[in-house]
């Protein structure tokens, strides 16, 4: 048998947990707002639009979040057993309908809404033109390589493959077209003009991300994986992998620099000499 | 009433005599419950020993602890953590503990059955679990350790063998053999569960006065049944790629460190992914539906009200379940999945927040209006419904495939789904414990160190999960080994002490929960009546601890609904499910 105390609604009990609900909702709600922790500011177009749907994404789970905590935290409190009588109340079919369409409206609609960033991403391929560039995730290094001077990628074999010999992606030397591929362990962009990414893997899945370019795309072995983005703001974007690829995991890092036209034209001519 | 015989076919009702028939090898589904609970108990204080480890390293990376070789962790030692810690807390104690646990001990007394419908294969489910457990952890003891693939273990690193990495030899062929293993015993389980609710409900226990308990293990054991023997099969074929020479998830012309792999061709990495993820979904819903079921029925107990909208909770519970097969693809956004069936499972991934944020409003619903009691169970129910919003809200970011685009694979990953799969189930399974626990050992458990315990957890948990959601905002990838190649991660770093502080709390607070269950089951104060918490359902209407047979060798009758509490004109506030109309004291 319980004793009385036991059966009682503490006070005490009640309050601390409402105290509780209230300070984690408003410390939450506080540190999203003052965006203690964020993203860094997106580089392209799609990622302010991305940036925009998260607001709006966080204003509505934010509304929900802070309303049901703070129900809970009031009927927790309001409702403990202080000798009253509970109410025999079973549900209410029309309250019942109401959340229900309201949530499928809220929810879906927010999918919905969604749908304008992804497909300028994904929908739509790069536009004719757009500078191409084949990145191979492996372990525990990116190589990103450019078509050099005729504009096309030279053949490639598995067994030529040797990061000993400088030879990372196996370009295949009998192949005129190969002669002048640039491979570089980062990868620089022009701003201002449409890239495409042809990503793939030589031994396990990786994944290709850049915070400022709100871009993540895994690196699948046996796939070759088309992505594009304009680039606006030059500067350093350090890549990383998020995709677990073995040991090196955390260590598989390089850069991404967006630089002006000129300057690009200048890098590209000096990888040229290099290659010669 | 009739003496019980039951389509099972075990009209025995005398206990067993001996020791190992009665304790070890028994077919009384409430000594198979007790021995999940034993087994979960095991594995979730192992997977928190893993944690702690790894939150340890993650907050001074460079200070020397003695249990490491040479004092540092590496990173091979870091990943085979990261992959046993998910593992264990997935298989081993989410899928085991809320399910095979307790509902294999309560759902036949629930709906008044002598026992499960095959007692034999329940016995077998448990020791084949066993000897997944068994073989899982012996990953821990072979040459080049623990597998470092992750919990999702995806080919080709998974598939490879040791050329992947280390751990990735034996280690990952144990992993799969050990996870094989337990996919057998959770569908033997999965059959045993949706028979026994089938086949033996006592007379007069329809489905709609079903506790609603007994609902999400009934659904639960449908998930079951229809995932795991998906992943048995997609195990199955990862362990043929790696020891008969099989392709089916290898693709041909793979170079590991300059080596080309040329006696392997053809095969899909994604289709390990979509395999993996039709199971691994509905795993999700499987580890939390159980903790729903127990949360309603807690906070009807204590609220002393019915369950507000119960056929709506019903629904919700069914809805959930139907669309946890058709949101699989949300796992695999970037995957170089086609876009469009992206956006198709985005917008089922939203769908399925309605019937989750039915069930929070029917939770509120049935506290309004009522008169709470804080009992340990009730703390824990009531924390449950806080930790399902917040962490089923972060669901609605990466339900989208844009936002996820930046989200997937961060931190802001792990606190999703620990706050909703890992922390709300547990928080249904320490609820269920303190409610159930007079009736399954004829004592309480302390509810005074039961609060501390409560306290420290909640606010533990959110002290641990909630600040992961900036570290993903601002962008750290999870299963990192340390911040030191990557710039942006490294002003992270005291994020990663205040996160490891909450969890040294958290887990030692877990010391207070194990201590309280030891010793209440020899001093705790004695549950000397049957239905000490004036409770509505069957279990109630028996001794504590139940006699082997349930109820007796007799057939329980029910009468009423599942939670008849407060009802106007009666003179108690509660009305027992067995007990017949003309008895129902009127006011």
């Amino acid at each position: 048998m319980l004793s009385r105390r036991m059966e009682r609604g503490s006070t005490s009990v009640a309050l601390a947990f409402a105290v509780f609900l209230i300070v984690m909702t408003v410390v939450t709600v506080y540190i999203f707002w003052a965006k203690v922790w964020w993203f860094p500011a997106p580089i392209n177009d799609v990622g302010h639009e991305i940036d925009a749907q998260f607001m709006r994404t966080l204003l509505i789970t934010g509304i929900v979040f802070v309303a049901a905590q703070l129900g809970l935290a009031y009927a927790i409190f309001k409702f403990r057993d202080q000798g009253q009588k509970a109410a025999s109340f079973e549900g209410n079919n029309t309250m019942e309908i109401v959340w229900t369409i309201a949530t499928i409206v809220l929810f879906v609609g927010l999918g919905l809404y969604a749908r304008n960033a992804w497909a300028e991403v994904h929908f739509m391929g790069a536009a004719p033109g757009a500078l191409q560039i084949e990145v191979t995730g492996q372990q525990f290094v990116w190589n990103f390589r450019y078509a050099g001077p005729d504009g096309k990628f030279g053949r490639e074999k598995p067994e030529l493959v040797s990061a000993s010999t400088g030879n990372p992606v196996g370009l295949d030397p009998t192949d005129p077209a190969s002669k002048d591929d640039i491979v570089s362990p980062v990868i620089v962009v022009p701003s201002g003009r449409e890239v495409e990414l042809t990503i793939r893997s030589q031994d396990v899945t990786h994944s290709f991300f850049v915070r400022e370019l709100r871009l993540k795309q895994d690196a699948v072995p046996g796939m070759e994986i088309h992505m594009h983005f304009t680039a606006n703001d030059p500067g350093d974007y350090e890549i990383v992998c998020a995709q677990l690829c073995g040991l090196g995991h955390y260590r598989m890092h390089s850069i991404l620099t967006v630089m002006s036209e000129a300057d690009f034209e200048k890098w590209m001519k000096d990888q040229e000499a290099a290659n010669q | 009433m009739v003496t019980h015989e039951n389509g099972g076919g075990h009209g025995q009702h005398q206990p067993p005599s001996g020791f190992i028939r009665k304790y070890i090898f028994s077919i009384d589904h409430k000594v198979i419950g007790i021995q999940y609970i034993c087994l979960a108990l095991f594995s979730v204080f192992l997977g928190m020993g893993l944690s702690l480890l790894m939150r340890l390293h993650l907050a001074w990376p460079t200070t020397h602890w003695f249990f490491f070789k040479g004092g540092l962790m590496t990173p091979e030692q870091y990943l085979a953590l990261v992959t046993m810690h998910g593992t264990i807390m997935i298989f081993m104690v989410l899928t085991t503990a809320p399910q095979s646990g307790f509902g294999n001990y309560f759902l036949p007394i629930q709906i008044g059955a002598a026992d499960m419908a095959f007692p034999v294969i329940n016995m077998l489910s448990f020791w084949t679990t066993f000897l997944s457990l068994v073989v899982m952890v012996s990953a821990f003891f072979v040459a080049a350790g623990a597998p470092i693939g992750g919990w999702t273990s995806y080919p080709p690193l998974s598939a490879l063998g040791e050329s992947a990495g280390p751990g990735q030899g034996a280690g990952e062929t144990l992993w799969i053999v050990g996870l094989a293993i337990f996919c057998a015993a959770s569908l033997m389980g999965a059959l045993n569960f949706i028979t026994t609710l089938i086949d033996l409900r006592a007379k007069g226990m329809t489905l709609g006065r079903l506790p609603l308990t007994c609902w999400t293990w009934l659904v639960t054991a449908i998930l079951g049944l229809l995932a795991f023997g998906v992943l048995l099969a997609a195990c199955i074929l990862l362990l043929l790629d790696r020891v008969a020479g099989t392709s089916f998830f290898i693709p041909t012309g793979l170079v590991i460190t300059d080596q080309v792999i040329t006696w392997h061709k053809g095969g899909s990495p994604l289709l390990w992914q979509h395999l993996f993820w039709f199971f691994g979904h509905p795993e999700v819903y499987i580890a939390i539906l159980p903790g729903m079921g127990v949360t309603s029925h807690v906070l009807a107990t204590f609220a002393r009200k019915p369950v507000f909208g119960y056929r709506a909770m019903v629904g919700a519970v069914c809805g959930i379940g139907f669309l946890g097969f058709c949101v699989w693809g949300h796992h695999m956004f970037v995957s170089g999945m086609s876009p469009y069936s992206a956006f198709a499972f985005s917008i089922l991934t939203m769908t399925i927040g309605v019937p989750s944020a039915i069930k929070t409003f029917n939770w509120l619903g049935t506290l309004w209006g009522g008169k709470i009691q804080f009992t340990c169970a009730m703390l824990f129910a009531l924390g449950f419904v806080s930790l399902f919003v917040s962490g089923g809200l972060s669901g609605l970011f990466l339900a989208q495939p844009s936002l996820d685009l930046y989200l997937h694979d961060t931190y802001f990953v792990i606190a999703h789904f620990h706050l909703i799969m890992g922390v709300a189930a547990i928080f249904g399974m320490f609820a269920g414990a303190y409610f159930w626990f007079p009736k399954m050992f004829g004592r309480f458990l302390n509810e005074g160190i039961g609060k501390v315990h409560f306290w420290l957890t909640f606010i533990g948990v959110y002290w641990i999960f909630m600040p992961m959601h900036f570290l993903g905002l601002a962008g750290h990838p999870r299963r990192y080994f340390d911040s030191s190649a990557v710039t942006f991660l490294q002003k992270l770093q005291p994020v990663h002490v205040f996160i490891t502080i909450g969890a040294i709390l958290t887990i030692s607070a877990q010391l207070l929960f194990l201590y309280n269950v030891i010793w209440s089951l020899f001093a705790g104060k004695e549950a000397k009546e049957e239905n000490p918490w004036h409770a509505t359902t069957l279990e109630w209407s028996i001794p504590s601890p139940p006699p082997h047979d349930n109820f007796g060798g007799l057939e329980p009758v029910v009468y009423h609904g599942p939670y008849e509490f407060s009802v106007p004109g009666a003179a108690d506030d509660y009305i027992p499910q067995h007990l017949a109309p003309n008895l129902v004291r009127k006011a």
